[in-house]
């Protein structure tokens, strides 16, 4: 329903010597979930306060609907925060909360109250106005955060790892009602978190962040199935690393010399390697596959055999904790009701297939 | 009590000790401020009196110090409170290192002895004064100006660490939030941060009141020849004391209890309303319980409990017991003058008689020995009925001739 783009042109932000965003260069389109992933203290929140006004970068613009942003202050945005605490006004009734926008615009008290009243049935949960904010649980006080922030009728609404204080039910139910509401209100949506569950199932575009670069920009699936560099690979989603280097490629299909033998993956997004590149192979612990199990994967271009350490069972997954030549290595197989085979302490053939590996160039790995 | 602690008749007595110890001397001066005895005293007990308020209340100089006491203190308020705040918000606003050297100058003058900064205030505004060429009777030599600033130089720093305290509990995001949400920074100020300071400020304002009313080594120096209740009261207590002081004591005792009790309906009151089990509650659940128990109500009453007492007070006529008191104390002197002067007849009858010449037996088991030491005016006010005359070992010897 908004045209209001948001332009990051080369976005830097530094505190003293430190660079806690570096050269951020994206548009963010009206009416999109845009989320930004990454590791905490990547900058997600420094760039977020950016967009609002709170801070202005050290370079670059932000613009938003064409407007430069410079010097405008984080009231007179068309932004609304959501904090990452939440930061309701404790002294206040829900309530006077959510009406805080109006209030402080000058409209009256009888219209304040039934602005707050038409929010609360928005968020389903009417009737809780009088309550003071600490009689409300922690996904209540979600919803009334993101109700003040509507009240302020944004175009944009900033939302800072708004699920992370919650349990785990409850943040997989929020996500379905955040992207319910984003899609009723039609508004753009920035979404920052560290999870990647979040960002995955609900946003329409993902950036992944890394010590203030943003190294990857795409939808869901081009984030998780074609990272383009060794650090989204290794953050988003559970994956196996396995260090090598390259000895030839030909077509799309490397070979890489891992202390496991030769591997063989595909580069990712058609790059060419030199015999002779470190590189790392990725291999997803679901893409791996127990060699002559039934319903294995059927092309195994590599085989390796390898020790299983332990076995793991989360309900609808069984993981298989390998290990070979040093290497750590991890299987997960969807659990179909059968009983578990035992594998532990035994030598096993494991597989996968070249067009499932990717082969990345060295880089900084997520958690190493 | 719980015996794996040790406790028992040991700790109940030792817990007596520690209350007796607390509140004794209190209990005893309130007492002391309804006898009639001129000294303030238990034992003996004369008359029951309300005399002493009464001379409190004539004494014009403790009256007018308390009035500049009450400007002073309201003035110290009004300045402190404000400039406590205002450094507060200063530091919390600072990077470390800035605030800590700002820290340690606003806290400085809660560490110079209060005699430095009463000097040095005269000493400052005097040359200020003299350099501008004002004259004695400008503000820079009057007392309660002077008084009003020295005050205010240190007692802002106690408001200071109690907003201090406040804002540590502060969450800026809260700020950020209302500014985020439309508000102007004034708005943000009024309607998040002073609503979340406001006991702050109750409790900073009262404190500094109360340091104001109390202070007397800084305020000695600047009042100058004017007095503040407590200037007033020490120059008093220094010629002598009288029940008067006692009669004060039972006045400020009983507005802290008032104070204490109405605070205590009030925050039991705003707790059952918080918790939100007011409705529910046996006593705030109820009606006509709900509006007893109301702390206006409770101060309401207790200020009527203490006019009637007052107003009693007033109607209460001590002098009949005092005159009875004062003849029988006639009566005992003309007595023991009395049995004096038959004692030394029958003395000299008696060595008339065996015609040797002894030294007189002292009429006290003491002798002479305490002659000396008695106290000779106050003495005679003493009533305590005497089993023999030695009793009193030679306290009134002087009164008599002398017999060696
Ligand atoms: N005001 C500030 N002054 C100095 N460093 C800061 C400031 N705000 C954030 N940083 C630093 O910037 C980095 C990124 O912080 P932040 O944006 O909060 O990370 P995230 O939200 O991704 O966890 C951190 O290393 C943090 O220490
Ligand atoms: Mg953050």
């Amino acid at each position: 329903m908004t045209t209001k783009d948001i332009k990051l042109d080369h976005v830097s932000i530094r505190f003293g010597a430190f660079t806690a965003v570096d050269n951020a260069h994206l548009t963010i389109k009206g009416g999109e979930f845009f989320s930004f992933l990454g590791p905490s203290g990547c900058g997600k929140t420094t760039l977020l306060r950016c967009v609002s006004g709170f801070t202005e970068p050290s370079e670059g613009t932000v613009s938003i609907g064409g407007k430069d942003m410079r010097g405008v202050g984080p009231n007179k945005r068309p932004t609304a925060l959501i904090f990452q605490n939440l930061a309701l006004f404790p002294l206040m009734s829900v309530a006077e909360n959510i009406a805080f926008p109006l209030e402080v615009r000058g409209v009256g008290r009888k219209e304040r109250r039934k602005k707050a009243d038409e929010l609360l049935d928005m968020i389903a949960l009417p009737g809780v106005g009088d309550k003071k904010v600490h009689e409300l649980s922690g996904g209540q006080r979600q919803r009334v955060a993101i109700a003040r922030a509507l009240a302020v009728e944004p175009d944009i609404l900033l939302l800072d790892e708004p699920l992370s204080a919650l349990d785990l039910k409850l943040r997989h139910h929020m996500r379905t009602e955040l992207r319910a509401i984003q899609q009723r209100v039609g508004l753009t949506f920035i979404y920052i978190t560290h999870d990647q569950g979040e960002a995955l199932t609900m946003s329409d575009r993902i950036a992944v962040m890394n010590a203030g670069v943003i190294e990857q920009i795409g939808d869901p699936e081009t984030i998780y199935n074609k990272p383009k560099t060794a650090f989204v690979a290794s953050f988003v989603g559970e994956t196996n690393a396995i260090s090598g280097k390259v000895t030839s490629q030909s077509d799309g299909i490397v070979s890489v010399q891992t202390p496991l033998g030769v591997l063989k993956g595909t580069a990712a997004g058609g790059r060419h390697y030199k015999a002779g590149d470190e590189c790392f192979v990725f291999v997803r612990p679901e893409q791996l596959g127990l060699v002559g199990a039934p319903g294995a994967i059927q092309s195994m271009d590599n085989q390796l055999t390898v020790q299983a350490v332990k076995e793991e069972f989360e309900g609808n997954a069984r993981h298989l904790f390998l290990n070979a030549q040093g290497q750590d290595l991890r299987l997960s197989r969807t659990n179909l009701g059968g009983v578990s085979d035992h594998l532990a302490g035994q030598a096993v053939q494991v597989g996968f297939a070249a067009d499932q590996a990717i082969v990345l160039p060295h880089g900084s790995l997520a958690g190493a | 009590m719980n015996r794996q602690t040790g406790g028992g008749p040991l700790a109940v007595g030792y817990a007596l000790l520690f209350f007796a110890f607390l509140f004794g001397p209190l209990i005893i001066m309130v007492i002391t401020a309804f006898n009639s005895s001129s000294f303030p005293r238990v034992t003996p007990w004369e008359c029951f009196t309300t005399e002493w308020f009464g001379v409190l209340f004539g004494n014009g100089r403790l009256m007018n110090g308390l009035l500049n006491s009450v400007v002073i203190g309201i003035g110290v308020v009004l300045i402190a409170v404000p400039i406590g705040l205002a450094g507060a918000l200063a530091l919390s606003e600072l990077g470390p290192k800035l605030r800590a050297a700002l820290y340690t100058v606003l806290i400085t003058p809660i560490l110079v002895p209060g005699v430095v900064l009463g000097i040095s205030t005269i000493v400052f505004w005097g040359a200020l004064g003299r350099s501008v060429g004002a004259g004695y009777d400008s503000m820079f030599f009057n007392g309660m100006f002077l008084t009003l600033i020295g005050q205010v130089t240190f007692i802002a720093a106690y408001a200071m660490l109690v907003f201090i305290a406040r804002l540590q509990r502060f969450d800026p995001t809260l700020t950020e939030a209302a500014l985020d949400l439309g508000a102007t920074p004034g708005q943000a100020f009024v309607k998040i941060l002073l609503p979340f300071l406001a006991p702050a400020i109750g409790s900073a304002a009262f404190l500094t009141l109360l340091a104001s009313f109390e202070n007397y080594n800084t305020t000695v120096f600047t009042i100058m020849a004017d007095s503040t209740f407590t200037t007033a009261l020490a120059s008093k207590v220094r010629l002598g004391t009288d029940p008067s002081l006692s009669a004060l004591a039972v006045i400020i005792i009983g507005i802290t209890l008032i104070g204490a009790i109405v605070n205590e309906a009030w925050t039991r009151r705003a707790e059952a309303l918080r918790s939100g089990c007011a409705a529910r509650s046996a006593v705030y659940g109820n009606p006509a319980l709900a509006v007893i128990v109301h702390p206006a109500t409770v101060l309401v009453l207790l200020l009527g409990l203490v006019g009637y007492l007052a107003w009693s007070g007033t109607q209460h006529d001590a002098g009949v017991c005092k005159q009875q008191i004062l003849d029988e104390k006639l009566a005992r002197q003309e007595q023991l003058l009395e049995e004096q002067r038959q004692r030394i007849r029958d003395q000299k009858a008696a060595e008339e008689a065996t015609g040797t010449v002894t030294k007189p037996a002292s009429p006290s088991a003491f002798g002479g020995a305490f002659n000396g030491l008695a106290p000779s005016p106050a003495a005679p006010a003493t009533p305590a009925t005497p089993k023999a005359p030695s009793a009193f070992g030679g306290a009134f010897n002087n009164l008599a001739p002398k017999t060696d």
